[in-house]
């Protein structure tokens, strides 16, 4: 860890938080549309104007400019990190550094994805003599659900881990989005619904994977001095973290535990001395309802083997003692592909007291744990509305 | 043969001796001579010291399962299914490999993790012979 680490605690806020107008299925509008409106309502939220950005961050080939290009802004700091859905987890660590150093004052993260709908998404594709195309997809690697499964099973084949125990977390998950009016899937969710929901890739089932939809999001960064004189209250960044290992799912160094997770949530831990038991909220990247449970254990929430126990019971539920993916998550409140920026809208809603129905009870410390890839990599952030000492 | 209908690999430089071996029925990977070690997938340096000292050994074909999972919702036009096996098999000399069981049900009470396997080539086209694994000793 760089000896400095610790200095950047508490010196950056987030100052503003949202999503784009609506979510869900929309083929009306292209991934640059929801960009932008998510920016127009984060910036909003924070009382600032689009001319204050002087740093864009988004994930993907071009993304940086492109986005800053789409919405008439002229960065003197562009950012387009793409390590899968925690990209904007990992921005916010490099927004923060960015900030701190002096050499930007406003930072803007955006994310805009026409996951279901596909409208104006940038390229993605693979060459033909890649990599994943040459030694993945000729045995029929077919998308995220069966690179997923490949890690469920080895941590059923390692701890005993069970589909009940999964389907445990997708339950109570549900109870959240049927808290939250924005949800997209609320109707009650019993464990034997998911169990008896059609395999996908054996272990899981679809009511184990995410959904897929049309999305945006963005949160707005600047100092804690300037945040102080901004309208909402400041969201300190405590600690942060981000860590990769591997890219195709065949590379992953150990298929029953997320080294990634563990490195970037050390990093960020150390940096924002808060302890487990001081997080008061959490969210949990949930792509897969195994997601969750090997981050819980790579986060030392848990020890390995126990993350199954560890969601079981309720415990992550609304009156759980682990309040965790408080919105519904990307398995029952929206997943567009690249689900970490809704962590982050979420943790700041609920730091500030937003949330309503779904509101944990005085929470000023939350984490938001981000995955990328296929257990590629990970981003930590913590953070609160309290420095600590 | 000419009738594969799943995607295939396009050898790249730092692959190709990988998918000539494939074709004789050979499975040959890299060894990095300083490490000692084989590697997988190949590449143009060794992931564990980035030395380029480098060359191609045939290994066994023989090695266990390491984790898999049956696949009910796959690939278009993917020749084994769905349902199919995609694995992920550790060779008896270290590296893991992406692969396909064969040889066995896709069922997932039929497939013990660990279980030993061997290589069976799959001609997909002239050129082009895919490494997939069945349990050692011929598979059911």
């Amino acid at each position: 860890m760089s000896r400095d680490r610790r200095r950047l605690r508490g010196r950056v806020a987030i100052v503003g938080a949202a999503e784009a107008d609506e979510h869900g299925k929309l083929p009306h509008k292209s991934a640059f549309m929801l960009h932008a409106e998510a920016a127009r309502n984060a910036l909003a939220d924070a009382g600032l104007g689009v001319r204050d950005v002087d740093a864009v961050f988004s994930a993907g080939l071009w993304m940086g400019s492109e986005t800053a290009e789409y919405m008439g802004i002229r960065p003197r700091w562009i950012d387009g990190t793409q390590i899968g859905g925690c990209s904007f987890v990992a921005h916010v660590q490099h927004a923060a550094a960015a900030i701190d150093a002096g050499l930007v004052d406003v930072a803007l993260i955006t994310h805009g994805e026409s996951g279901a709908s596909r409208i104006g998404m940038p390229g993605t594709r693979f060459g033909a003599d890649s990599f994943r195309l040459q030694f993945e997809q000729p045995f029929g690697l077919a998308g995220p659900p069966t690179g997923y499964a490949l890690a469920a099973a080895r941590h059923m084949h390692e701890y005993g881990t069970t589909s009940e125990q999964l389907a445990e977390l997708a339950v109570s998950t549900r109870k959240w989005a049927q808290l939250n009016p924005r949800a997209t899937m609320r109707d009650p969710l019993t464990v034997q619904d998911v169990l008896s929901s059609r395999m996908i890739s054996w272990p899981l089932h679809l009511l184990d994977c995410c959904l897929v939809t049309d999305a945006g999001g963005a949160v707005v960064l600047t100092s804690a001095e300037r945040a102080r004189d901004l309208p909402k209250t400041p969201v300190y960044v405590l600690g942060t973290g981000e860590a990769a290992t591997h890219v195709l799912v065949s590379q992953m160094p150990n298929f029953a535990f997320w080294d990634a997770a563990k490195l970037a949530s050390t990093d960020a831990f150390a940096m924002a001395g808060v302890a487990h038991a001081d997080v008061d909220v959490a969210m949990f990247y949930d792509a897969f309802t195994i997601v969750p449970v090997m981050g819980l254990e790579a986060t030392g929430f848990c020890k390995p083997g126990e993350g199954g126990a560890f969601v079981s019971g309720g415990r992550t539920a609304p009156g759980g003692p682990f309040p965790m993916n408080t919105n519904g998550g990307g398995l029952s409140y929206t997943h567009s592909g690249m689900y970490g920026m809704f962590t982050l809208v979420e943790a700041v809603r609920q730091l500030r007291g937003e949330c309503d129905a779904r509101q944990v009870a005085g929470a000023k410390t939350a984490i938001c744990h981000g995955l990328g890839g296929m257990f590629s990599a990970s981003a930590t952030l913590i953070c609160g509305t309290e420095i600590p000492d | 043969m000419a009738d594969y209908t799943g995607p295939l690999p396009v050898p790249s430089p730092e692959t190709r001796p990988f998918w000539e071996g494939a074709r004789r029925h050979e499975l040959v990977l890299p060894f990095c001579r300083p490490c000692g070690a084989f590697f997988y997938y190949p590449r143009g340096a060794c992931p564990r010291c980035l030395s380029a000292d480098l060359e191609w050994l045939p290994v066994s074909g023989r090695g266990t399962l390491h984790t898999f999972t049956v696949v009910s919702r796959g690939q278009k036009g993917f020749p084994l299914g769905p349902p199919y096996v995609l694995a992920v098999v550790e060779l008896e000399e270290g590296p893991r490999m992406m692969t396909n069981l064969v040889g066995v049900d896709p069922d997932p009470a039929a497939i013990r993790i660990g279980m030993p396997v061997e290589v069976v080539f799959e001609d997909a086209t002239a050129e082009i012979a895919l490494p997939r694994f069945r349990p050692a000793g011929g598979g059911a």
